[in-house]
């Protein structure tokens, strides 16, 4: 079973007699463990795809399966358990909270988790050593950098060991500096810890730290190949549909 | 999650907005330190009053001759010589009257006193030694004239305090010669200060025994006022009804609407007084409460602008994992700790400032004004400033928990 499997998905959004199609038909298997960059022009539906695999959103019509089981098969609470246990979400814009140190910025989700209060501090220190923050821990965030701020959020993406991470245009608002540890410690973590990894970009340099890269046009894909050394995964999946 | 992070949660938001929170709560402080200050000032207001109404003797039974008039044309009714040494006798007897323990007459009789050439105008009481237990006067100096000096109609008076300065001034009283209207009378006894008993201004009063005036200084051999002391404040209404009988079957009188004189008693002021304090107590709390009203509005306003501020946070919640039930718990209990802190803020500034406005008016209307904590009023302030911050906090925590959390992120 795949980690993420959607057939078909197709998603219209209607502005009074207008009708504009977001996604048009889409399929595409992502099993665990796989770095996936999808890409394409602005408006050609790939962040909406992105809510919609980050139970954000829902279809119009087609069908999502994360785990093999559809948002209508959860109750609101529980799709709310499943983003906060299973999945974590990296943006463009970061969306920390201001004047909050990185410490409590980190630990938000666990306050939504079943984690034990005094496991907190255990377990967001850690996500913190892990995006190599620690220095900043006690910082607000208005006093970090770009790249601290993306990495705060990467922090606090991973501190509830999600299944998979959702990132958003991840280097959209920095430098290619800074852009560069970002995506550094993407795959790392993907390298080392395993961890499914599902990037947007419109940067060919960003989306060049994935093993595979869909081309995404107009609601459709355009193109799904695999490269670097997990070849054999993009492969099998080669326009899926 | 629990409410105790839910709390925590909320309290962080209204910290990381400090002079926001501040100024919200600024409304629910001011209405509930209003409510505190009237309820407090109408309670020590009432307070006084009524220890006032009852200094004058709550369990004085006050008889007038003449009865209410009906109007204009009915005016001369209240003048009457219906109480007389008669009327007197049958109200002092035992079996008429059996809850009295001290009756006694007033004769007031108008004109001066001299001493040595020293002139003082003053209320010159007739009365009996009576007077003493209903009035609970105590003496300065001297004894107050006897029933024998009431039988022997003789000629001696008691000074009030200020009526024997003026006349003496430091010097001894007792014993010596004063005039009244042309007559002689030795003092027997000066009254210790005292102040106003009943409505008579005792320190400026002389009394001689009701004989002596009835006989030779009035024309009238009636008596103003007839007083009683009833045993206890619960014989009261039995002692009027006791007093109304006995001087209607004295009179012949079967028409109550024909009564000849009109009975006075404390518990009617008393009553009269806490319903006048109360009614504008209740008035003045009600205005307060409309200014909460206001504060409550205030609290929403700014809830709301805060839900919109902080859509991006209630996104990144709820993609985090947040629930609907978590944000409206959040927001709710930012409105609650908000209006429940401004409560009490409220009723401490406000206990505060009711304490020294009854210092300032102790020294300036009234010494016997006291202050009164208003428990209920603060309690009722505290429940009432959560219940405005719950209510009104409502529509703005719905308004963030229903946010769709992809809008919401992408809001600029």
């Amino acid at each position: 079973m795949p980690l993420i499997e959607a057939v078909n998905l197709r998603k219209t959004y209607k502005e009074g007699e207008t009708e504009t199609v977001a996604l048009d038909g889409i399929s595409l298997k992502i099993e665990q463990g796989e770095f996936v960059a999808i890409m394409g022009p602005s408006g050609s539906g790939k962040s909406t795809l992105l809510h919609i695999l980050g139970f954000l959103d829902t279809e119009t019509s087609g069908k999502y399966l994360f785990e093999g089981k559809t948002i209508g098969h959860y109750s609101p609470a529980a799709v709310a358990r499943i983003r906060n246990q299973k999945m974590g979400f990296i943006f463009q814009a970061f969306n920390l909270l201001p004047r909050t140190t990185v410490l409590d910025n980190v630990k938000l989700p666990l306050i939504y988790s079943k984690e034990k209060e005094t496991d907190w501090d255990k377990l967001a220190k850690h996500a913190i050593e892990d995006v190599n923050l620690t220095a900043r821990i006690d910082h607000e965030t208005s006093q970090l950098s770009g790249g601290e701020k993306q990495r705060a959020a990467i922090a606090r993406a991973l501190v509830n060991n999600p299944t998979v991470i959702f990132a958003d245009e991840p280097t959209g608002n920095l430098d290619s500096k800074s852009g560069e540890i970002v995506m550094e410690i993407l795959q790392r973590l993907n390298d080392e810890e395993g961890r499914t990894i599902i990037l947007i970009t419109h940067e060919t340099t960003t989306a060049e730290h994935a093993r595979r890269i869909i081309h995404i046009k107009d609601g459709r894909i355009e193109s799904d190949i695999g490269v670097g050394k997990n070849h054999r995964v993009a492969k099998d999946h080669q326009f899926a549909k | 999650m629990n409410l105790k992070s839910a709390a925590k949660i909320s309290l962080v938001g209204l910290r990381t907005n400090k002079s926001r929170s501040a100024l919200t709560i600024l409304g629910i402080v001011i209405g509930i330190a209003a409510i505190i200050i009237i309820a407090a000032v109408g309670q020590g207001a009432q307070n006084l009053i009524l220890s006032q109404v009852k200094a004058m003797g709550a369990t004085i039974v006050s008889i007038e001759g003449g009865r209410e008039p009906k109007g204009l044309s009915d005016i001369t009714t209240i003048f009457s010589d219906a109480l007389k040494e008669r009327e007197l006798q049958a109200l002092k007897n035992r079996n008429n009257v059996p809850g009295a323990i001290e009756v006694t007459p007033f004769a007031i009789v108008p004109g001066d006193i001299q001493y040595l050439g020293k002139t003082t105008n003053t209320a010159i009481y007739g009365s009996a030694p009576g007077m003493i237990d209903v009035l609970t006067l105590t003496m300065g100096e001297g004894n107050f004239f006897t029933e024998d000096d009431v039988v022997s109609k003789a000629s001696v008076v008691v000074l009030g305090q200020e009526t024997k300065r003026k006349l003496f001034g430091d010097s001894d009283a007792i014993g010596e010669k004063v005039k009244i209207r042309d007559r002689n009378f030795r003092v027997v006894g000066v009254l210790s200060q005292k102040g106003q008993a009943l409505s008579l201004y005792m320190d400026e009063a002389a009394i001689i025994p009701y004989t002596t005036a009835l006989t030779y200084l009035l024309s009238s051999h009636a008596f103003h006022n007839i007083s009683i002391r009833a045993a206890s404040e619960e014989e009261v209404p039995q002692v009027v009804e006791d007093a109304k009988r006995t001087l209607r079957d004295l009179h012949d009188i079967t028409d109550p609407e024909m009564d000849d004189f009109r009975i006075m008693t404390q518990a009617d002021a008393v009553s009269t007084v806490k319903t006048i304090t109360g009614v504008l107590t209740a008035l003045l709390l009600a205005v307060a409460a409309v200014s909460l009203v206001v504060g409550g509005i205030g609290i929403m306003n700014i809830m709301l602008v805060s839900v919109t501020e902080r859509t991006r946070e209630i996104g990144l919640r709820k993609a985090v994992g947040a629930t609907e039930k978590d944000i409206l718990t959040q927001f709710l209990f930012e409105a609650v700790i908000l209006t429940a802190v401004g409560g009490l803020i409220g009723i401490i500034f406000g206990t505060g400032l009711a304490f020294l406005l009854t210092i300032i008016l102790s020294k300036t209307v009234a010494a016997g004004w006291t202050f009164s904590f208003p428990l209920s009023g603060a309690l009722a302030g505290f429940i009432v400033a959560a219940g405005v911050g719950l209510v009104f906090g409502i529509y703005p925590a719905r308004q963030a928990a229903t946010k769709n959390p992809i809008e919401a992120l992408r809001y600029e």
